[in-house]
């Protein structure tokens, strides 16, 4: 466990960003990978009190704070309506209720963890993080950036035509993952998002141009080997780099038969 | 730090360090119910409820509690004994180690979907580990208590 000298739940965003400028300081979301850490924080700082906890949802966005639970996002109506379920779908194994109900989108996403189910799942959609001094900037773009001092306040995903599949291999449920996959269609360009390589999640394209005329099964499985080819995968623990190589074949090419049969936004 | 929250329906105060867990809190105020088993948050013997809803003792700082609600089992015996005895009837407690975070659980899964299926009451609890059972003797046990109620 991480040892903590000091605790600020800070009043304003500013406060939290100028105590963040100090590296013995650390900000916390659910505190859960955190905590296994054996580090010493100076002072741990807590945005619980910014109102950052909030779903928000009209015609053009969802607007996700930083402190709202995975939780929360995978009972939210609206997002799995839009998403087809892909969102729950990404969240739902991940360790129990209760330990969703303490991690946040906010924490997740920051960390840029490899085996991480959430950042595979918003990679696929539209989306975009809003930094207190970065602005706005798309999550693709953030997630191969280095971690610095700012602070990630919300997480927008933008409602665009398009269709999102989710699925991971896990050689037990709730576990982590042997491999994370979303499968999308986001006006009109498809792409496979692949994580737990593993690896942090990233986004492959459809370069070759293999879906333009129709999810054919052989443009699938097209799509699926080129995918496979460039996306680097390692051994560990939970699977080897030919097995996550072979399962992410497996997991693009079903991933693009169910997409094949889902109407889209 | 000095931190206030209400516990089991009580107002109790103390003093805490800044990277003192929940649990731990708790257990010195008494609430023995809530134990560590794994120390990884992955378990669920800690769990308890923090305004209604079910979180990880062991991994909730005591100050992030501070003007909070919680229960633990010591405060919910009542609604925990209308179907603690019906998975007791499965045998499906054997050490009993996880039984006070798979009650907690329990209750948190029937407040929010009283009329569970199998697969909610499995997906619902699946961060509830027991390395006596094969979690069917519990699955049975909350079966038979939502069959009692409609009968």
């Amino acid at each position: 466990m991480i040892t903590i000298k000091e605790y600020v739940r800070v009043k304003t965003l500013e406060e939290a960003w100028q105590l963040n400028q100090n590296k013995m300081n650390r900000i916390l979301g659910g505190m859960l990978w955190m905590r296994l850490g054996s580090g010493m924080v100076n002072t741990a700082i807590d945005l619980s009190e910014l109102g950052l906890d909030a779903i928000e949802e009209n015609e053009e966005e969802f607007s996700i704070g930083a402190m709202v639970s995975l939780r929360d996002l995978e009972v939210h109506e609206g997002l799995n309506c839009y998403t087809n379920n892909a969102v729950k779908n990404a969240l739902k194994d991940i360790v129990g209720v209760q330990f969703r109900n303490m991690a946040t989108v906010g924490g997740s996403i920051w960390g840029r963890f490899g085996f991480s189910d959430v950042l595979t799942v918003f990679l696929a959609l539209d989306t975009y993080v809003e930094l207190y001094k970065g602005g706005i900037v798309p999550l693709e773009e953030f997630a191969n950036r280095k971690a610095d001092n700012d602070i990630l306040v919300r997480l927008i995903v933008k409602k665009v035509s398009g269709k999102v599949v989710y699925s991971a291999m896990r050689n037990q449920s709730t576990d982590f993952p042997v491999l994370t996959c979303a499968v999308s269609n986001v006006n009109g360009t498809y792409k496979a998002v692949v994580g737990a390589r593993p690896a942090k999640a990233a986004v492959y394209y459809d370069k070759e141009n293999r879906l333009i005329n129709g999810e054919t099964e052989e443009a699938r499985k097209m799509f699926a080997e080129d995918v496979a080819k460039v996306a680097n995968t390692q051994s560990n623990a939970r699977g080897s780099k030919e097995y996550r190589t072979h399962l992410m074949k497996v997991l693009v090419s079903r991933g693009l038969v169910e997409l094949g049969g889902l109407d889209g936004n | 730090m000095e931190i206030k929250l209400k516990l089991n329906g009580k107002v109790v105060t103390g003093h805490v360090q800044p990277d003192t867990v929940l649990l731990d809190f708790l257990r010195e105020k008494g609430c023995l119910s809530v134990k560590c088993g794994c120390d990884t948050s992955n378990c669920g013997l800690c769990t308890v409820l923090m305004d209604a809803k079910p979180i990880l003792s062991c991994s909730t700082l005591a100050v992030r509690a501070d003007g909070h609600e919680i229960y633990t089992l010591e405060g919910l015996q009542e609604e925990a004994s209308e179907f603690v005895g019906f998975i007791a009837d499965q045998g499906a407690d054997q050490c009993g180690f996880c039984n006070p975070g798979f009650v907690m659980n329990t209750i948190a899964l029937l407040r929010e979907n009283p009329e569970p299926t199998d697969d909610e009451i499995r997906a619902f609890l699946s961060g509830n580990l027991c390395r006596c059972s094969g979690y069917d003797g519990q699955l049975r046990g909350i079966r038979a208590f939502l069959d009692s109620r409609k009968n």
